[in-house]
């Protein structure tokens, strides 16, 4: 999993079948330190976030599990909202 | 498996069923050196390892299932499978 910040929303009316019904956001990945790196992505959401919380996504075929259709072509997905996040330094 | 080190930990109250009771850390993925390589991520502990230990991480979701023992439907990636004592070369 990977941590990513919640940067908008992605509204889309024509999709796959087993997209239906389900929450679209676009979520910039972020490191450790909490620095954006890479492109934003567009992730599944069935966890209720909402724009500006700090998440971690799965990405590859193992995000399409949290759809209700077990066999789908989702490739990303929110797992949690991050409440804490504490780093030490590695000894 | 790959080899990393434990750099810190995430906490979270919502998340999806089966991730409640489930420990997360931050990994940083490491050569056999030590030396940091690549980007860190998150991964769901089942060895109790803390910050500052070296780990063993499996990266693959079936084996991580069958690992945390949940079903076919559940989403996971990357778990914590061990930790690493020492390594020789």
């Amino acid at each position: 999993m990977k941590l990513g910040k919640v940067t908008g929303r992605v509204v889309s009316t024509v999709k796959v079948d087993s997209f239906e019904g389900i929450k679209l956001m676009l979520v910039q990945p972020l490191d450790e330190k909490l620095v954006p790196y890479g492109d934003p992505i567009v992730a599944f959401d069935t966890i209720q976030a909402g724009v500006g919380d700090l998440i971690y996504y799965e990405t590859s075929k193992e995000a399409g599990r949290v759809l209700e259709t077990t066999m789908n072509p989702c490739d990303a997905a929110i797992m949690g909202i991050v409440d804490n996040l504490s780093l030490e330094d590695a000894k | 498996m790959i080899l990393g080190k434990i750099t810190g930990n995430a906490v979270s109250a919502v998340s999806e069923p089966g991730y409640e009771s489930r420990k997360i850390l931050v990994v940083q993925p490491i050569d056999p050196s030590g030396m940091p390589k690549g980007q860190s991520f998150l991964a769901i502990d089942t060895v109790q390892a803390g910050v500052g230990d070296t780990v063993l991480i499996l990266e693959e979701g079936g084996s991580a299932r069958m690992i945390l023992d949940e079903p076919e439907t559940f989403t996971i990636k990357a778990v914590i499978a061990g930790i690493v004592d020492h390594i020789t070369m």
